[in-house]
């Protein structure tokens, strides 16, 4: 049963850590600020919440510690993350940020215009 | 709903209180009787049984996670293909929902779903700016966040 466990939180560490690393392939290889911030705050959410639960199993299986303060942390990095990107991403473009050049459409830039 | 609940929690203290026995269980016991009472004596409340928001709720955190795993996996499908033949954009998604909080829940919502970044939300709490990699899938897209999302949230706010 033990073994069980333990292969579960090391797959979902491996997992977590492998999204990372994707994560970080993106910012480096996707052109602009926006399509780097799709990588970053989704990438990561998900890779921090997998390394979280993967510890929070092993010390619950293996010395029988129940570790609540993981499982807060796996509920406000999910609920944090999003608006992080969001904010993020809002405050590049009233900053002006150019989006890539090869962008097709951009709805926002009349109510920016309006807001200016 | 809060008002239902808090009876419920109420009359599960009234059933400890005549079995005069503190405990969990005791309370557990208390608050399935007091719903089955309450699931009785449904008419007369004005907002409907809590129940139904309660599996809408469920619903929606469950919708939540699903997103955030197919979000991944088109992130590193993205990240890792060879070529990069993205198209990005940013569209207007003109939402019904009103209250603040369910325009919050919808906008990281969308955060969350595949290849999509709400940006920016206009001044009157109409329309999301929606940043996606792959503008051609818009109307998709669109059309999901319209059907599942969105649908869901009223369920919860009815």
């Amino acid at each position: 049963m033990n073994e069980t466990f333990k292969i579960v939180s090391m797959i979902l560490i491996l997992l977590g850590t492998f999204l990372i690393l994707v994560a970080t392939f993106g910012i480096l290889r996707l052109p602009d600020v926006y399509t780097r911030n799709h990588a970053a705050s989704k990438s990561t959410t998900l890779g921090i919440m997998f390394i979280l639960l993967g510890t929070f199993l092993y010390f619950y299986y293996e010395h029988g510690h129940f570790n609540s303060r993981v499982l807060l942390a796996v509920f406000f990095i999910l609920l944090t993350s999003p608006v992080a990107g969001h904010l993020l991403s809002r405050s590049a473009y009233y900053s002006g940020v150019k989006m890539w050049d090869r962008s097709v459409e951009d709805d926002l830039s009349k109510e920016k215009e309006e807001k200016d | 709903m809060s008002f239902q609940l808090l009876l419920n929690v109420f009359l599960a203290f009234i059933w400890m209180f005549l079995k005069s026995d503190y405990h969990l269980s005791t309370f557990a016991v208390g608050y399935i009787l007091g719903f089955l009472i309450m699931l009785a004596c449904r008419n007369f409340f004005n907002q409907p049984f809590y129940l139904g928001r309660i599996v809408a709720i469920i619903k929606l955190i469950l919708i939540f996670f699903k997103e955030l795993i197919l979000s991944n996996i088109s992130v590193t499908k993205l990240v890792l293909k060879p070529r990069l033949d993205i198209r990005p954009g940013i569209f207007a998604l003109e939402t019904e929902l009103t209250k603040d909080w369910e325009i919050t829940t919808l906008a990281n919502l969308i955060t969350l779903t595949p290849g999509t970044l709400v940006v920016d939300v206009s001044l009157d709490n109409k329309i999301l700016y929606i940043h996606a990699v792959d503008i051609a899938e818009k109307r998709e897209v669109i059309d999901s966040i319209k059907n599942s999302f969105e649908k869901a949230i009223m369920e919860v706010s009815r």
